[in-house]
This record gives C-alpha cells, sequence and structure tokens, in this order.
C-alpha cells in the first residue's frame, strides 16, 4: 500500500466517530441501521472497485446485478407454492427448452450456412418458430401459476432453504448475467460496456417488477426467513430478559440492537472475506497483470496477455460481489420491493463510493461506501434544514419557499453530484489512492 | 375483406403506430442528435443527455407560466414553442459552465473517456437535484393551445369508418420545429465554415489544429447546439407526453441505442437510429388483435392480443437493437467513430 497507515487509520477514526455521534445523540438502533447499509455498501463499492479499479471497467448497470441478488433470495429462501408448481412447471420447463433449442439453433445456423441472405432468413425462421412455441407454451403456465391464491402468493415460491445460501446464489446468477453481457461488449469500445450495461440492468429490472409468477411483482414478496431471531421472539425468550435485565433498560430497543448486530457480525465476516480474497489476488500474479492491463493495454496486449478474457474475468468477479451484496440487502430488508431498485441510489450512487473512497484501493472503495452511504443518509436532513435557512428572509407563506421546503430532501442529489465532481476533478485519486 | 376493411386496418395502423413512431422518432433522434455530437467531439457518452433535457423543459415551463401570467400565448400553438429561445440559452450557459469547470480541466490533464463519464454522471445527479427542488418529482403538464389537429370523429365521420386518425397539435409541432432545427444543423455542419471546422475536428483531432482550428471554439460551439438540440427535444417530448423527470432518465437508453444505429458521432445516423428505435419499439409493442381482425377472414380472427411484447418491455426493443448492432455492425449502419 502506497497509502500511509496513518491516513487510513485516521479516516477510518472518524467514520467510527460519527457512528458514536449518531449513536449518542439520536439513537443506537438508527446508528446500527446506518452501519448495516453502509456495510452492504461497502461490499457493493468492493464489487465495482474490482472491475473499474483493476480494469478501468465503466459498468453502468449495478442495479441489475444487486436486483437479481435480491431475485436469488427469494429464489432461494421462499418457501415453495405446490400447487403453482403443479399447475404451472411442465408448461414453463417446455417453453425454457424451446428457448435453449432456439439459441442453439441460431448459434448453428450461424456457424454452418455460409450463405449470408439463406443465414438470415433461417435464424428469422428460427426465431419465429421458437417465439411461437415459447408464447403457447409460456403464457397459459404463467396464467396458471398466477390465478392460484394471488393475494397470498400468486407465484411460484421459492426453494425453502436457508437464506444464507442465496448470498452465494445471487452472486453466482449476477456472475452468469456478466459473463452475457460482458461477452458481447467488452471486445469493443468502453463505452458500449457502459451502456449495454445500463440497458441490461433495466432489463432485469422490468423482468423483476413484470414477470409475477417469479417475483410477483409490484405485489412484492414479503416476510422471507431471516438468518438471526425475530425481535419479537427474543423479548419472549427468558435468556434475553436477563440479559436485558442485568444490561437495565427497556427490552424492546435492546431486541432490536442485538438483531442489527447479529446482521452487523454476518456482513462483517462477508465484507472481510472479500476484501481478503480481493487483497490477495490483487497481489498475485494475476492482479499485477490486471493493473498492467488496465495503465497500459497495448504494452500488456504485446506481451500476450489476452486484454478481453482479463476483462470478462475481471467484470463476472465485480458482478459476482455485487449480486451478494443485493442478496444480503433482501436479506435484511426481509421482502423484496422492485419498485425500490432506483437507478440513482443503485448504480450511481455506488459509483460515487468507489470514486470518492480511492479507485484501485480496496480499504478506499470501503470507507467510501461508508462515508458516502452515511453522507446520503444524513444529507436529506441536512438539505431539509439548509433550505430552510436560504429562503428564510422570505415569508413563510411564499410559494417559492414552500415549494422549495416541500423539494429539499432532493437537494441531496445535488450534493453527492457535487462531491462526486470535486473528487474527479481535483482528487482523482480518491480520498485513499490506489497504487 | 372489402375495400372499407383494408381502410379502417391502414387508418389504425396510422393512428397507433405510424404517427406516433413518426413523432416519438423525431423527439428520440433530436436526443441521439446531442450524444452523438458530445461523442463526436469530446470524445465520451454523455450520461447526463437526458437530465439536461429536463432542466431545459424546465426551464421552458417556468417560462411558460411567466407568459401565461402576462396573458401572452400564441393559440392555437403551445406557449412552450415561444420560450424555446430563452429556455435553450439558459442550458446553454449552464453546459458551458459545467466544461469550463469540469470537463475542460479533465481534457488538459488527457482523462481517459471513463474519467469523463462519470464526470458526466455528477452532472447527471446536480441536474436531477436542480430539476426537482424546482419543480418536484411529480408530472407536469405545461401544453397549452389548441388540442387537436385532426379529430379522430371528424375522420370517421368523413370518410364513414369505423376507426379514427387523431392528429394533436404537439405531433405536428414535433414534426415541424425537428425538420427545421435539423435542416439549420445540417446547413450549419455541411455549409458553413464553422460547421466543416467542427466535423474536422471531429474526424481528426490533432490535424484539425494543425490547420488552425481553435479547440475551444469548436468545444463551446459544440455544447452550445447540444443545449439547443436538449432543449427542444425535451420541450417536444414534454408537450408531447407530459413532463415527468423521471421519464428523462430512462430514456438515456433509447437514445443511447439510436445514436449507437446510426453509428456514434454521425449526425444524420443518429436522427435515422431514432427512427429505427421508434419504429421497432410502437410497431412490437402494438397489439395487433384489431388489426389483423380487419384483414382475416372472420374463422381465422386471432384469440390473443397479438402483441410480440407488452409495453412494460419497451426498454428491450432499444437494448435488443443494441445488441444485435454490437455483435452485427459496431461501427453502426452507417460509419461512425472507430470502434
Amino acid at each position: 500500500m502506497t497509502t500511509s497507515r496513518t491516513r487510513v487509520f485516521s479516516l477510518y477514526a472518524v467514520m467510527f466517530g460519527l457512528f458514536m455521534i449518531v449513536g449518542l445523540f439520536q439513537s443506537w438502533n438508527l446508528s446500527l441501521a446506518i452501519l448495516n447499509l453502509c456495510l452492504i455498501s461497502a461490499i457493493m463499492s468492493q464489487g465495482v472497485n474490482i472491475q473499474w479499479g483493476y480494469a478501468g471497467l465503466f459498468n453502468a448497470g449495478i442495479m441489475g446485478f444487486a436486483a437479481l441478488g435480491g431475485l436469488a433470495a427469494v429464489i432461494v429462501s421462499h418457501p415453495p407454492v405446490i400447487e403453482a408448481w403443479q399447475a404451472g412447471s411442465t408448461g414453463l420447463l417446455v417453453a425454457g427448452l424451446t428457448l435453449l433449442a432456439t439459441l442453439l439453433a441460431i448459434r448453428i445456423a450461424c456457424k454452418k450456412i455460409t450463405n449470408r441472405r439463406l443465414r438470415t432468413l433461417t435464424v428469422a425462421l428460427i426465431v419465429a418458430l421458437g417465439l411461437i412455441i415459447i408464447r403457447q407454451t409460456y403464457l397459459p403456465a404463467t396464467e396458471a401459476i398466477e390465478a392460484i391464491n394471488p393475494t397470498v402468493t400468486g407465484f411460484l415460491g421459492g426453494l425453502g432453504l436457508p437464506i444464507l445460501l442465496s448470498w452465494l446464489a445471487g452472486g453466482l446468477l449476477a456472475a452468469g448475467a456478466a459473463w452475457c453481457i460482458g461477452r458481447i461488449t467488452l471486445g469493443l469500445r468502453s463505452d458500449y460496456l457502459a451502456i449495454a450495461t445500463l440497458g441490461i440492468s433495466e432489463i432485469l429490472i422490468a423482468i423483476i417488477k413484470n414477470e409475477d409468477w417469479l417475483t410477483r411483482g409490484v405485489k412484492n414478496v414479503i416476510g422471507l426467513p431471516r438468518p438471526v431471531p425475530l425481535e419479537i421472539e427474543l423479548q419472549q425468550s427468558p435468556w434475553f430478559m436477563t440479559l436485558a435485565n442485568r444490561l437495565g433498560g427497556d427490552i424492546a430497543p435492546l431486541s432490536g440492537i442485538f438483531v442489527k448486530l447479529c446482521y452487523a457480525g454476518l456482513f462483517f465476516l462477508v465484507l472481510l472475506l472479500i476484501i481478503m480474497l480481493s487483497e490477495r489476488s490483487l497481489n498475485s500474479p494475476w492482479g499485477r497483470m490486471m493493473l498492467a492491463i488496465r495503465d497500459n493495454e497495448d504494452a500488456a496486449r504485446a506481451l500476450g496477455k489476452d486484454v478481453v478474457h482479463r476483462r470478462l474475468q475481471v467484470f463476472i468477479l465485480g458482478s459476482m460481489v455485487i449480486g451478494i451484496a443485493g442478496a444480503m440487502l433482501t436479506t435484511l430488508d426481509g421482502q423484496l420491493t422492485p419498485v425500490s431498485y432506483q437507478p440513482m441510489r443503485f448504480t450511481f450512487l455506488i459509483w460515487v463510493m468507489t470514486i470518492v473512497g480511492g479507485s484501485g484501493n480496496n480499504r478506499g472503495a470501503v470507507l467510501g461506501g461508508f462515508l458516502v452511504w452515511f453522507t446520503w443518509v444524513e444529507a436529506e436532513p441536512a438539505g431539509i434544514w439548509l433550505v430552510d435557512q436560504l429562503t428564510s428572509i422570505m415569508a413563510n407563506e411564499n410559494p417559492i419557499r414552500q415549494q422549495l421546503l416541500q423539494n429539499a430532501a432532493h437537494m441531496r442529489h445535488i450534493a453527492m453530484g457535487v462531491i462526486l465532481l470535486v473528487v474527479i476533478r481535483w482528487f482523482p485519486r480518491g480520498l485513499l489512492p490506489g497504487k | 375483406m372489402t375495400g372499407i376493411d383494408l381502410a379502417n386496418a391502414a387508418v389504425l395502423l396510422g393512428n397507433f403506430v405510424i404517427v406516433p413512431a413518426l413523432v416519438y422518432g423525431s423527439q428520440l433522434g433530436l436526443a441521439a442528435l446531442g450524444v452523438t455530437l458530445v461523442y463526436g467531439i469530446l470524445r465520451f457518452s454523455n450520461f447526463a443527455h437526458g437530465d439536461t433535457m429536463a432542466f431545459g423543459a424546465m426551464a421552458a415551463i417556468l417560462c411558460t407560466w411567466t407568459l401565461q401570467a402576462a396573458g401572452i400565448s400564441i393559440h392555437p400553438l403551445p406557449t412552450a414553442l415561444l420560450t424555446l429561445p430563452l429556455a435553450g440559452l439558459l442550458t446553454m450557459l449552464l453546459l458551458i459552465c459545467f466544461d469550463r469547470v469540469i470537463y475542460r480541466p479533465l481534457r488538459r490533464t488527457r482523462a481517459a473517456p471513463e474519467s469523463m463519464i462519470i464526470a458526466s454522471v455528477g452532472i447527471m445527479f446536480i441536474l436531477q437535484g436542480i430539476v426537482r427542488l424546482v419543480l418536484g418529482p411529480g408530472e407536469r403538464n405545461f401544453a397549452d393551445g389548441e388540442r387537436f389537429l385532426v379529430r379522430a370523429r371528424d375522420v370517421r365521420e368523413a370518410f364513414d369508418l369505423a376507426e379514427g386518425l387523431s392528429i394533436r397539435v404537439t405531433q405536428v409541432v414535433t414534426l415541424v420545429v425537428t425538420a427545421l432545427l435539423v435542416l439549420a444543423l445540417m446547413i450549419f455542419l455541411y455549409r458553413t465554415r464553422t460547421g466543416k471546422a467542427m466535423r474536422a475536428y471531429s474526424d481528426n483531432k490533432e490535424l484539425a489544429q494543425l490547420s488552425g482550428i481553435n479547440p475551444e471554439i469548436v468545444v463551446m460551439l459544440t455544447w452550445s447546439i447540444v443545449a439547443i438540440l436538449a432543449t427542444v427535444a425535451g420541450v417536444l417530448y414534454g408537450l408531447d407526453k407530459g413532463y415527468l423527470p423521471f421519464v428523462y432518465f430512462s430514456l438515456l437508453l433509447p437514445t443511447f441505442a439510436a445514436a449507437i444505429v446510426g453509428g456514434l458521432g454521425n449526425p444524420l445516423g443518429a436522427l435515422f437510429g431514432g427512427f429505427v428505435v421508434s419504429f421497432s419499439e410502437i410497431a412490437l409493442t402494438y397489439a395487433y388483435k384489431r388489426f389483423l381482425a380487419y384483414l382475416l377472414p372472420e374463422r381465422l380472427e386471432p384469440g390473443t392480443l397479438m402483441q410480440v411484447l407488452s409495453t412494460e418491455y419497451k426498454f428491450a426493443v432499444s437494448f435488443l437493437i443494441l445488441v444485435l448492432v454490437l455483435l452485427i455492425r459496431p461501427t453502426g449502419l452507417f460509419a461512425g467513430k472507430s470502434v
């Protein structure tokens, strides 16, 4: 590390101090709630750091990969809806197999047929045929599934496995999506990756919002199983009562703190593991090669490095980390709410974290995740206060003042933009610069 | 099938596919022109373009309210048309400011295109904040003046058809304004000395500089043109479909798709790309049930909606076009910048 230890230490100390302040002056429950989201943000930011800091890839579809993680949480942990499986699984299976067969047929046709016009015609025929079969099998199956008890289920449910497994599954799902998108765009100009990822994330969100048989769509999947005890159960268990008695204090907030600490412990473990692995890979021959490619692509290519393939690797790894974080977020919320996936919050805010923290530096990415999420949360009340102060010369009933006060929460967008621009303009290497 | 059936089918298709796609295509084409110009001259994908459009539309809405309060209008046309010069000027000033403070220093340090994209993300944040702070995140309707040029009922009665064709004033305004603006831009780019200098700079920076073209002036000009294009596109879209801040951001994907279809950096290609995207989007999400019912014999009438994709997936169409172009012709249908 080229960054001095004192700088790392002091910045993390500042962060710790901020949590203490919130804990002491607002409440410990709030402080821990922010901490948990900070930990998840730090993991997402680390995923982006792997892509941007190691390889200079601009991924504008973080939201999509995080949503895939959330989808994995539902698929893995929700108890299966047996009736729905009986009603629709055959149709879905046939549709899925047809899709695979169509893709395979297109691939074969592209390879075998040399005549251009004939090839285009064949591919068009295959696509049309495949689409017709898929529509005929898929639509009745999904309608049958969605018809079953629509107010409570109306979807396939999941596998009923422990939700912790979904963290891995989320990573794998995101990695698969990253493979597809990377194969198409990574050989081309860097801009195309940005635009294609922006597109794929919009589509993934559209799927999660509209495919009710899979995710219940905008009706949300609620009450996912939790890896930690419920607050209400804690409050009734004897050992927790004695603990609360010994600590002295109200049992309700204490149980909240206990649960949040459990989550924080789990998240911290994952973060530590990811940081350790990233650190080791960056200091390995593979990591040095990645940095060499990032810094001078032509030279690396001249030395015989397969640049496109390495980029694909790093893109998949980074997306996997984002998928894991997405699954963790859904686990923490205990529900999948498709409308909550907004590009500003899930894609571009994560970018601010990585850039502010220091690209190419794992500790920097984590610090950025902490600092920026903290600012994002606290900027809302601060923005309202600021607008209130700035417009206080106007009369209270002034419509302009009323209008500005009503929308003051959007000040935090401006704050984030200014922070990002200041960093990229004057401190392009971030708070904790990398190598 | 009779002649009447055929006419009904044609009017139906015109009303729900062709007219909307022409209008939406012009709006997208203008937006894609802005993106493609930034790409051609400054060599990065401007993620803030959607929100620049929102800013331009916001400025126009504020001016429109002022004019309406003063009782000025150009009935039957929407008042917002009068405000275009001022709104465009405001957007221009803003973009030139951003260039002075952010992009120019980055250019001087020869920053990677990705750094420029990140800077545009920062600007996007600021623009979104300003737009929402001033007008709020909700929908605003600022189209005034006459609503319809041709009413569906009039067409039905005049030609004794079952289907009607309605053409809104905002749709005609979109087409006319787009045509005029594109014509002016093309004359500027291909006929004037400055325009030629801009194209030369886009082709080869170093050579252009050696021939005495001042890069700073070219960049200023680019931002000015982009500001006008974005404002006009934003206002036209807002007049036609209602102003909603979030929608402008989601226009980014079809806009980029249009610019890439036409070849990034190619102005005429971008306009053409806008129509490719809009026609595919609307044609693939339209339900053809009624259309086919006119054309097919009764026993063949379709039972389903005959819709290829539901409208929720309209962005998938832009994406599909994007992926197809990237796979088959990465430089776009016309030659774009090198890959």
